[in-house]
């Protein structure tokens, strides 16, 4: 039963990269920005969760909605001090002051606190049991449902709410929404928050899951997240948690066939091929250029 | 107090000597005819690797002091002469230029990292001064690049692919397993090595090799190669690489309900190693050092109590080896009956089986020690001294 255990292990890596994949796709499909300092965020998070824990003694639920807070805080202040300047500036300009912010935040933290890694507690008991074969943890099962109901909620956020109906309305046409009477900025700001809280929870759920820490931990998962959202279909929220999964079952498979040295190049080559075949994604339609 | 002003002021003033005199330093180390025999010291006192160096700066100031009050060396009392190479490879040269050219010492001690060992390697070779490094565990301390010995250069501590060798007899002989899986960090040199010599030795103890995985160092996610060592079914784990990435490998392999016992180098000795694993996890995994001040052995018990008396702590694995190259050379001296840099090379060629605190130590042909090392284990997240393994 060994697949079954790959299949868990790789859906399990896969929530991690959606969560993270939703905050890309989520700006992007607003601003049409690709944030690279998204990554970082998942890193602060991955931090506030870290010393709620140790620090204030908090419980996995309070540091997951701290963290989350906190993130969505620290994705509005990013897009108000750094992004909202350059709306009108050129693409390639918004992209490298992303870099930039991105970079600011690595060092600012390795700055204040050091390069050190560091250790997440324990806060599930590392109890697992078996299942068909599988040796399941209880931390795998909580952190799966802490995803899943995580992306249901901003289903709902998106299709029922007035926030979320503002945020489709900017996403397809700015100018018009503007017309509309639609406070564009605002609604910036309001997905900036739920894409950044999403990574904050996806910062905590990596540090129970893994463990280890560090402030380069957002580099590799920010970028594998962009891939994934590449691959579903960057701007379109189901193909991110699509994508997010497809790759982290793939990174797996590549794993138990016992290429485990290739598993990162597989993510960068699956990159490559839907850019070459199918650049809109899994989820995307072939839409026209708007003249 | 005293014996370091005099040390430092001796040091200061050779020093300015030094530039004036280098060149009319004769061939040759010897120091006949003086009543004590003259032993350099070259070490990291400061500078980026200065905890390596200061520690076995203690101990072999407590081996001097043990031997002279025993009488010395053949009726010669030993006179050490420390030098600060401040952890730089060009003060290291210096360094050895000033003990051989201007104090002439017999032999030298140091230094305590391979870098700092390397840099005084020509001037040994040259000088005919024995020089021995407790710590420096490259093969480039002792084998020069172009694959030859290098005649004078000796080191105390087991060169790094030799744990792979301890951990191979331990496995095979002590834990009797008869299959093993090794998941090596493939982007360091160091893991590769352990790895190379733990399977090339296990397979020769008559082991079998079921699963053979590598990593690169900052993953994160290990549980798919895991889960596919744990269908092959080892009853051992070898995980040479470093505490980073061993913690979560340790942590993932227990909870994928891997239970055989897992071990490692040098490289996974750290405390931050039990935060990232969790002491449970640790539990049944073992570790490969030079010492450890829990070995019952009576040389290694007593050298405990005499530097905890001294400096009010425990040894650590540098603090022994630092000890034990004092010892060395004094054996050597001993043997060869003279302070005759190229007849103490020969002997300590020679050495064979010589009692050490670290355990025996013989020498092979590539100046590699041949020793025994210590196995220590985890037991709820505390070292605990397992066994010595002996060569």
């Amino acid at each position: 039963m060994e697949w079954i255990q790959q299949l868990i292990n790789g859906i399990s890596l896969g929530s991690i990269y959606a969560l993270i994949a939703l905050g890309y796709t989520m700006v992007y499909g607003i601003i049409k920005l690709i944030n690279f300092a998204h990554g970082d965020v998942f890193m602060v998070g991955s931090f506030i969760g870290f010393y709620s824990i140790t620090v204030f003694g908090l419980g996995f639920f309070p540091a997951l909605i701290l963290s989350m807070a906190a993130c969505a805080l620290f994705g509005v202040i990013i897009e108000r001090i750094a992004y909202k300047r350059l709306r009108n500036a050129t693409r390639i300009a918004a992209l490298i002051t992303a870099i930039g912010v991105s970079l600011l935040i690595e060092y600012g933290v390795i700055y204040i606190r050091g390069a050190q890694p560091e250790a997440y507690p324990d806060v599930f008991s590392n109890r697992s049991f078996a299942f068909l074969g599988a040796q399941i943890s209880i931390q795998s099962i909580l952190i799966l449902s802490v995803s899943v109901v995580l992306m249901i909620l901003l289903q709902f956020i998106v299709h029922k709410t007035k926030t979320g109906k503002a945020m489709r309305a900017v996403s397809h046409d700015t100018e018009a929404a503007k017309l509309m009477g639609i406070n564009v900025d605002n609604t910036i700001s309001a997905t900036f928050a739920i894409g950044s809280a999403l990574a904050g929870a996806a910062g905590v759920i990596f540090g129970i899951y893994y463990t280890k820490i560090d402030p380069l931990m957002g580099v590799i998962p920010g970028v594998k997240a962009f891939v994934a959202a590449v691959l579903g279909g960057i701007g379109i929220i189901p193909g991110a948690m699509v994508g997010g999964l497809v790759l982290g079952v793939v990174e797996t498979i590549v794993s138990a066939l016992g290429f485990s040295l290739w598993r990162d190049a597989a993510a960068f080559v699956i990159l490559i091929l839907i850019l070459i075949f199918r650049p809109s994604g899994i989820f995307g339609k072939n839409t026209r250029e708007k003249v | 107090m005293k014996k370091s002003k005099f040390a430092s002021l001796f040091l200061s003033s050779s020093l300015l000597i030094g530039i004036l005199a280098g060149c009319g330093a004769e061939e040759g180390s010897s120091s006949e005819g003086g009543d004590t025999i003259k032993i350099g010291a070259n070490l990291e006192l400061s500078g980026a690797t200065a905890s390596y160096g200061t520690s076995e700066a203690d101990a072999i100031d407590l081996a001097v002091e043990e031997i002279n009050d025993a009488g010395g060396i053949d009726g010669k009392k030993i006179e050490l002469i420390k030098v600060d190479n401040k952890s730089d490879a060009a003060e290291a040269t210096n360094a050895a230029i000033k003990l051989t050219s201007q104090d002439k010492v017999t032999a030298i001690i140091g230094a305590a990292t391979s870098g700092n060992s390397v840099a005084q390697v020509q001037i040994a070779t040259d000088t005919k001064t024995p020089m021995i490094s407790p710590s420096g565990t490259s093969t480039t301390v002792t084998v020069g690049d172009d694959g030859k010995v290098n005649p004078f250069t000796f080191r105390t501590a087991f060169i790094d692919p030799f744990q792979g060798t301890v951990a191979a007899n331990f496995a095979a002989n002590e834990l009797k397993v008869k299959t093993a899986a090794v998941y090596a960090d493939n982007a360091s040199d160091y893991a590769k090595g352990l790895a190379a010599s733990f399977i090339k030795d296990f397979e020769a103890a008559g082991g079998k090799i079921v699963a053979e995985e590598s990593y690169v160092a900052k993953d994160t996610d290990f549980r798919s190669t895991l889960t596919n060592i744990k269908s092959s079914n080892p009853e051992f784990i070898f995980i040479p690489g470093y505490y980073e990435e061993v913690g979560l490998i340790v942590k993932q392999a227990r909870e994928l309900g891997i239970t055989v016992p897992l071990m490692g180098a040098d490289g996974w000795d750290s405390p931050t190693l039990v935060d990232l694993a969790g002491a449970d996890a640790l539990n049944n995994s073992f570790i490969i050092t030079a010492f450890s001040s829990e070995d019952p052995d009576g040389k290694a018990k007593d050298f405990s109590e005499k530097f905890k008396e001294k400096y009010g702590k425990d040894p650590n694995s540098f603090n022994a080896l630092g000890y034990d190259t004092v010892y060395l050379l004094k054996d050597a001296i001993e043997r060869a009956g003279s302070t005759d840099g190229t007849k103490i090379k020969e002997a300590i060629e020679a050495t064979d089986q010589l009692e050490l605190v670290t355990g025996l130590y013989s020498v092979d042909e590539n100046h590699h020690p041949i020793k025994s090392a210590v196995i220590i284990e985890y037991v709820d997240g505390a070292q605990v001294f397992k066994t010595k393994v002996n060569p």
